[in-house]
C-alpha cells in the first residue's frame, strides 16, 4: 500500500506566482495513494526540509514527491533529507514545476493544471520505486600523469606530496616540456629553466614518484579507481643502471647533423644524444632512425668510449602494466609551423621563424648560444618584425580561436630583442592586445613605452624575400588601413597554439571527448575545468585549451587537487541509477539471449560478457553484464535490447511507463 | 558622421550585400590584410579596409562617401584580398557591387570616366559585332575620353607585327548578343 | 585527342602569337582543337564592371554553342576569358535561379555541363610525352609569371595553388628550362588598366620585371595575353618608371615550348614581340 507524500513548494515567486500552490496542493489529496499534501514557500530551506522529515515520521510515508524546481537543482538536497528521516533516498523524486512549468508558460489555469499533471505522474512513478543502495568500488591509490611538461610536474608533485604514489609518464627522453625551450617567462622575465629545473629535480627524486621518460601510454582498460594502464617504455639503447650521465658518447658520436627537436630545427645533434644540458634523467638516447649502426651495421663508436659499457643495442622496448586509480592528462601543446603560411613563404626562407623558435635564439643554451644571429646567415638582424596573430583567429587556416599567449609572448620576444641589440628595430604588427592576466598590461606597455618596440596594429598580407632580406608587406588599420611595408633582417611569426600530435588518437585511448581542434573536452566550461566527462581521468594544462604557465600550474594542483579527494576514501561511491540485466533462476537465467547489441551500443565500454557454466563446466549461456563502475546510467542499451531484458534503476521501463500511462 | 540614420536597416550598403551577395560584413575584424596586399592600396582614397569598415556602420552619409569615393575605380579586380582574408570576406565581390551601386546612383567619382569610358567603349564593340574589335574600341575611346592622341606611337608598330586586324570580325549571332545587351545593359551606355 | 577551342578576342588581335603558338603546339602534340562555334566576346573586365549580368550571360551564350556543338570541355588560353567562363559556370551551377534568369537573357538553356580548362592544365596532361618529343631544350632562366586570373578566386578555379603556383614552373622545366623561384609570380600586372591608366601599370609591371631580372631570369614565360602585353608592349613606360632599360623578352608558355619541340620561330610568332624575344648567343 503505497503512502506518498507530496511537498509543493512555491519557490518563493518563481514558481508561486504563476502556479497555484494551494490549489495544486488541495487537488493533489485526491489522488490515490497520496495520504499528505502539502505547500510552503520555501522547500529546500531548514524548515522546509523539517516538514518532509517530520511528514514521514508522523505519516508513516512510503515515498515522497517535492513539487519544486529541477532535480539538478535539489535532488541531492531532498535525498539527504529523507534519508535523515529513516527512508531509503531512492524513494524520494522531484517533479519539475519550475523549468517544465512556472518559467515556461504565463499565469493561467491551465499552467496550474499542467503543475498538478506533472505532481499526478511523479506520483506514479514513486509507487513504481524501489529502495536502492550506491554502490562501492575500491580505489587503487596510484595516480598516473601523462605529460611531463610543467603541468605534469606540477600535479604529480602535489598527488605525490598527498602522500600517494603517482606515476609521471614522458614521451620525450626528458620532462621539462615547453617550458624548458623558453627563454625568459613573462611578465618577470625570469629564466625560465631556472624556475623550472628545481622542480623537474624534485620531480625526479620525490620517493612517491616515479619517472618514466622516452615511455608513451599503450593503451588503458577499466575505470575510475580501477584502470590498467600499459605503458610502453621505449628503448634508449642504454641500461640506465650503469650509464652515469658522463656525456662521452655523445661527444664521440660520427652523425653531428641531425636537426634537433630541442632547438625546433635551429641546432644540430648526434644520433645518441642528451635533448639538453639540464635533462631529466641526464641520460642519452639513440635515435635508431638516424644511428649509422642501425642504418648500415657500422660504428658503435658509443658502446666502446663508454666508461661504464651501458650501451645496449640489442635493447628492446618493455611494455609495463600498472594498476592506476585515476589519470592527470597534461599532454601539452603544438604550435602551428611556418609552412603552414603560403603567402608568408611556405616556410621556405629560413629567416621566417615560429616563437619557439625565436625562444631558442634567445636562450643562452640554445643554438646561438643567446646572441642574437638570424637562421640564414648568422647576422645580427637589425631589423626585426614579429607578427603576432600568425595563424589564429582565422577561419581560412581553420584556426578561429585565439592562442591567447602570443600577445604576450610577442612582447616578451620584443622586449629580449631589444634588449640584447639596443640599437635594433623591432616592429610588431598585432589585431588586438590580449594582455589581462597580472601584471600583464604594464608588461606590454614597458616593452612600447620604455623599450621602443613600435606597435602597428594591422596584419601582414605577404612575406617574401629579396637580396637577403624579407619584405613585409602590412597595413595600418589605424591609419585606414595604410599599407607599409617592412624590410626585415629576421621576421617572428607568433603561430597558432594547437593540440598537440597524437592527440586524437590519445582520446580515443582513454574515452576522453575533444573538441573540433583536438583540446580535450572539459566536463563543465565553467565549473568544471579540470575534470573530463570520464570518471577519474582529469585534465591539467594546455592540453585542454590554449593557456600560459601561472594558469597552468593552478589548473594542474586544481586537478591533483580531485585526484587526492579521489584517494582520500578507499571506496567510492557512485550513484545506483545505473543499468542491470534481469537474472532468473536457471535454465533461463535471464531474459538476455546475448546478441550483445546493448555493448555495442554502450558509449562507456561498461557491458560486459559473463558466462553462466553448469556444473560439469561447460558453457550454458553468455549473459550481458552492466559493470557498475563504469555505467553512467544513459539508458542506450535499455533502448537497443530487443527483449527488455536490461533496465536502468530508478528509472525502469515500468516506472516510465507508469509515468506516461497517467497523462 | 551627420547623426542621421537609416529608416530601415534594410536600405545600408551592408545590408544589401548581405542580402544580394550572401557577404556578411560583420565578419570582417578590421584586420587590414586586404589593404596591406592591394597593389593600388597606395594610390587609393580610401582602401578596401576603410571601405569596409565605413560600410559597417550603416550611415546614410557614410554609404554616400564610399560611393563616391575613387579608390573603388582603381581596382584591379585582381582578387589578392578576397583570396587572404583570414574572415574569408569576399572583398573583391563588395568592391564589385559598390561600383554597380556608384554607376546606377550616378555618384561616380569624376576620375572614374576615363575608366568607365573604357568598358563602355569596349561593351559598344561587342554589342555591334559579337567581337572585340580594337580599332573601334581605340577610337572610340577616344572620342569619348577625349585623349586624342593617347598610344598614337604605338598603334603603327603594332600594324606592322600583324597584331592589329583592320576589319572587324561579324559574328553570325550578333543579334543573339544584341538581345542579350538589351535584356541586360539595356538602354545605358 | 580533341578539345574544345575558345581563343577569345585578344588571341585574334592584339595577342594573336599566342593562338599561332597554341595551334602550333597543339598540331605537334596531337591535339584536335575544335573552335566553338560562332563564339561570341566573354565579356572580359568591362562587362563585370558594368553589369553583373551581362558578364554573365555572355559566357552563358558561349558555354551554350559549346554543348550544343558536343563539346564536353573548352581550352581558353586567355586567362581572362577562362577565369570569366569557368566563374559564369560555377555560378550557373551553384545558383538554379539565377540559370533560370540566365535562359531568359541568352535565349536557350543555360548549362553548367561543359568543362572549362586553361592552357596549363591541358598541357599537364602531356607531361609524359613532351620529354620524348624534346628537339631544343629551352636552356634558359626563366621567372613564370602566373598573373591573377589563372589562379584566383581559388575557390572557384581550383587549379594549382594560389600562392607561389607550380604549374608552369613545371611545364617550363619539361621544356628544358631552369625555372627561378621568385617573388612576382601572382602580383598583378596593372590588367585593364592598360589604356586608362598606364602610369599604374608602368609601376606594376616593372616591379615585376625588375624582380625578375633580380632574380636571374633571362625570360619571362605568361599565359594571359594582358600580362604578356602589359609586361611586353609597355616596356617602354616601365622602363620609365625604373629609370632603367630592361630588354628581358616575355614569351607564352606555348612559345618556350614550341621551340623547345623544334618548331620554327616564326610559326610561333615571336617576330611579333615588341621586346625582342631573342637570348644571348651562347644559348640559342
Amino acid at each position: 500500500m503505497s503512502r506518498i507524500g507530496v511537498f509543493t513548494c512555491h519557490c518563493g515567486e518563481n514558481i508561486g506566482a504563476t502556479v497555484d500552490c494551494a490549489k495544486v496542493a488541495a487537488c493533489t489529496r485526491n489522488v490515490p495513494g497520496v495520504v499528505h499534501s502539502v505547500d510552503y514557500k520555501y522547500m529546500c530551506s531548514d524548515p522546509g526540509q523539517t516538514l518532509i522529515k517530520e511528514a514521514i515520521k508522523e505519516h508513516n510515508l512510503t515515498g515522497v514527491v517535492v513539487a519544486a524546481c529541477s532535480p539538478r537543482m535539489h535532488e541531492p538536497t531532498f535525498r539527504a533529507a529523507v534519508a535523515e528521516a529513516g527512508l531509503n533516498p531512492y524513494l524520494c523524486e522531484m517533479a519539475n514545476l519550475r523549468e517544465h512549468c512556472s518559467w515556461v508558460h504565463g499565469k493561467a489555469d491551465a499552467t496550474t493544471d499542467k503543475a498538478a499533471d506533472l505532481i499526478r505522474v511523479m506520483v506514479e512513478k514513486v509507487k513504481h520505486n524501489e529502495p536502492l543502495h550506491p554502490i562501492k568500488v575500491p580505489v587503487t591509490k596510484r595516480a598516473l600523469v601523462l605529460g611531463g611538461g610543467i603541468a605534469g610536474i606540477q600535479a604529480a608533485l602535489d598527488i605525490a606530496n598527498c602522500g600517494h604514489q603517482v606515476v609521471l609518464v614522458e614521451k620525450s627522453p626528458s620532462i621539462g616540456g615547453h617550458m624548458s625551450q623558453l627563454s625568459e617567462t613573462f611578465p618577470t622575465l625570469d629564466c625560465s629553466q631556472c624556475i623550472l629545473t628545481p622542480r623537474m629535480v624534485e620531480a625526479a627524486r620525490h620517493p612517491n614518484l616515479t619517472l618514466m621518460t622516452y615511455a608513451e601510454l599503450e593503451k588503458l582498460e577499466g575505470f575510475i579507481g580501477n584502470f590498467k594502464a600499459t605503458i610502453r617504455k621505449k628503448a634508449r639503447q642504454l641500461d640506465e643502471k650503469l650509464c652515469t650521465g658522463c656525456g662521452l658518447c655523445t661527444t664521440k658520436c660520427p652523425q653531428k647533423k641531425i636537426p634537433d627537436e630541442f632547438n625546433e630545427g635551429l641546432g644540430r645533434r648526434g644520433a645518441i644524444y642528451v635533448p639538453f644540458p639540464q635533462a631529466v634523467p641526464n641520460k642519452p638516447v639513440i635515435d635508431k632512425a638516424n644511428c649509422t649502426f642501425y642504418r648500415s651495421g657500422k660504428c658503435k663508436v658509443c658502446e666502446k668510449v663508454c666508461p661504464t659499457g651501458a650501451i645496449r643495442f640489442d635493447q628492446q622496448d618493455e611494455l609495463v602494466t600498472l594498476d592506476i586509480g585515476a589519470i592527470v592528462l597534461a599532454t601539452g601543446f603544438k604550435v602551428m609551423r611556418t609552412d603552414k603560411f603560403p603567402e608568408y613563404g611556405y616556410g621556405k626562407y629560413p629567416d621566417v621563424i615560429d616563437g619557439l623558435q625565436f625562444e631558442r635564439l634567445a636562450s643562452a643554451s640554445g643554438p646561438t648560444l643567446g646572441a642574437m644571429q638570424r637562421p640564414s646567415d648568422g647576422k645580427a638582424p637589425e631589423t626585426v618584425v614579429f607578427v603576432a596573430c600568425s595563424g589564429s583567429r582565422d577561419r581560412s587556416k581553420g584556426v578561429p580561436y585565439c592562442s591567447k599567449i602570443c600577445c604576450m609572448y610577442t612582447a616578451k620576444h620584443a622586449m629580449l630583442y631589444k634588449h640584447k641589440m639596443h640599437h635594433g628595430k623591432a616592429y610588431v604588427f598585432y589585431m588586438d592586445i590580449r594582455s589581462s592576466g597580472k601584471d600583464y598590461d604594464e608588461f606590454v606597455r614597458r616593452a612600447i613605452e620604455e623599450d621602443d618596440v613600435t606597435y602597428i596594429r594591422g596584419r601582414v598580407s605577404r612575406i617574401y624575400e629579396e637580396d637577403g632580406r624579407l619584405v613585409v608587406k602590412g597595413a595600418d588599420t589605424l591609419m585606414g588601413g595604410e599599407p607599409v611595408e617592412i624590410k626585415a633582417d629576421l621576421v617572428v611569426l607568433a603561430t597558432a597554439v594547437q593540440a598537440q600530435d597524437g592527440s586524437e588518437e590519445l582520446a580515443q585511448k582513454l574515452h576522453v571527448s575533444y573538441d573540433p581542434y583536438h583540446f580535450f573536452a572539459e566536463s563543465h566550461p565553467k565549473l568544471k575545468p579540470v575534470e573530463t566527462n570520464t570518471a577519474g581521468i582529469f585534465l591539467a594544462g594546455a592540453c585542454q585549451a590554449p593557456r600560459d604557465i601561472p594558469e597552468t600550474v593552478a589548473q594542474a594542483s586544481g586537478a591533483a587537487a580531485k585526484v587526492a579527494a579521489l584517494f582520500s576514501r578507499d571506496e567510492l561511491t557512485r550513484e545506483p541509477q545505473v543499468a542491470v540485466v534481469n537474472r532468473l533462476p536457471a535454465p533461463m537465467f535471464s531474459y538476455c539471449v546475448g546478441c550483445f547489441l546493448c555493448q555495442s551500443a554502450c558509449p562507456y565500454q561498461a557491458i560486459e560478457q559473463e558466462e553462466i557454466r553448469g556444473r560439469d563446466g561447460s558453457l550454458l549461456k553468455t549473459l550481458a553484464k552492466v559493470n557498475a563502475g563504469l555505467c553512467q546510467g544513459c539508458g542506450t542499451c535499455v533502448a537497443t535490447c530487443r527483449t527488455k531484458a536490461i533496465d536502468i534503476q530508478g528509472f525502469s521501463n515500468e516506472q516510465i511507463f507508469a509515468e506516461l500511462m497517467t497523462l | 558622421m551627420a547623426g542621421v540614420t537609416y529608416a530601415t536597416t534594410t536600405e545600408s550598403l551592408a545590408a544589401q550585400v548581405r542580402q544580394h551577395l550572401g557577404v556578411n560584413l560583420s565578419h570582417c575584424y578590421q584586420c587590414g590584410k586586404c589593404a596591406a596586399g592591394c597593389p593600388v592600396a597606395e594610390d587609393m582614397d580610401m582602401t578596401s579596409c576603410r571601405l569596409l569598415r565605413l560600410l559597417q556602420l550603416q550611415q546614410p552619409a557614410l554609404d554616400q562617401r564610399v560611393l563616391a569615393s575613387e579608390g573603388i575605380w582603381l581596382c584591379l579586380t585582381c582578387e589578392t584580398c578576397s583570396t587572404r582574408c583570414p574572415q574569408e570576406v569576399e572583398v573583391a565581390k563588395v568592391m564589385d557591387f559598390v561600383r554597380s551601386e556608384a554607376i546606377a546612383r550616378d555618384v561616380a567619382h569624376p576620375r572614374s570616366r576615363d575608366i568607365l569610358s573604357f568598358h563602355r567603349a569596349f561593351l559598344d564593340s561587342i554589342r555591334t559585332t559579337g567581337r572585340l574589335y580594337e580599332i573601334g574600341l581605340v577610337a572610340d575611346y577616344k572620342v569619348r575620353s577625349r585623349h586624342v592622341l593617347k598610344d598614337v606611337a604605338l598603334a603603327p608598330k603594332m600594324y606592322l607585327r600583324g597584331k592589329l586586324p583592320l576589319l572587324p570580325h561579324l559574328i553570325k549571332g550578333r543579334d543573339e548578343v544584341k538581345r542579350i545587351f538589351q535584356r541586360t545593359l539595356g538602354r545605358r551606355r | 585527342m580533341r578539345i574544345g577551342y575558345y581563343p577569345g578576342c585578344s588571341l585574334l588581335g592584339s595577342s594573336r602569337e599566342f593562338d599561332e603558338s597554341v595551334r602550333a603546339l597543339a598540331g605537334a602534340l596531337g591535339l584536335e582543337l575544335v573552335q566553338v562555334p560562332d563564339w561570341n566576346c566573354c565579356g572580359a573586365s568591362s562587362a563585370h564592371v558594368l553589369d553583373h549580368k551581362l558578364s554573365l550571360a555572355l559566357p552563358a551564350r558561349i558555354l551554350a554553342q559549346a554543348e550544343a556543338a558536343g563539346l564536353e570541355e573548352i581550352l581558353a588560353p586567355c586567362a581572362a576569358c577562362y577565369n570569366r567562363l569557368a566563374s559564369a559556370r560555377d555560378a550557373l551551377d551553384k545558383d538554379p535561379v539565377l540559370a533560370r534568369e540566365m535562359e531568359k537573357v541568352i535565349g536557350r538553356p543555360a548549362t553548367h555541363k561543359v568543362r572549362v580548362v586553361n592552357i596549363l592544365e591541358v598541357l599537364d596532361r602531356f607531361k609524359d610525352t613532351l620529354p620524348g618529343l624534346l628537339k631544343v631544350p629551352f636552356a634558359h632562366k626563366v621567372a613564370c609569371y602566373y598573373g591573377c586570373l589563372l589562379v584566383r578566386p581559388a575557390k572557384v578555379l581550383h587549379f594549382d595553388r594560389a600562392e607561389d603556383p607550380q604549374s608552369m614552373d613545371r611545364l617550363a622545366a619539361a621544356a628544358g628550362a631552369a625555372p627561378l623561384d621568385w617573388n612576382y609570380k601572382t602580383e598583378c600586372c596593372g590588367a585593364a588598366f592598360s589604356v586608362t591608366r598606364t602610369d599604374l601599370v608602368a609601376r606594376l609591371s616593372g616591379k615585376i620585371v625588375a624582380d625578375a631580372v633580380r632574380a636571374g631570369a633571362e625570360a619571362i614565360l605568361v599565359a594571359c595575353p594582358m600580362c604578356q602585353s602589359n609586361l611586353d608592349m609597355r616596356r617602354t613606360e616601365s622602363n620609365a618608371y625604373l629609370g632603367a632599360d630592361h630588354q628581358i623578352p616575355v614569351l607564352f608558355i606555348t612559345q618556350a615550348l614550341g621551340l623547345a619541340l623544334g618548331i620554327d620561330a616564326n610559326r610561333l610568332g615571336l617576330q611579333r614581340h615588341m621586346v625582342p624575344a631573342t637570348f644571348a648567343p651562347a644559348a640559342v
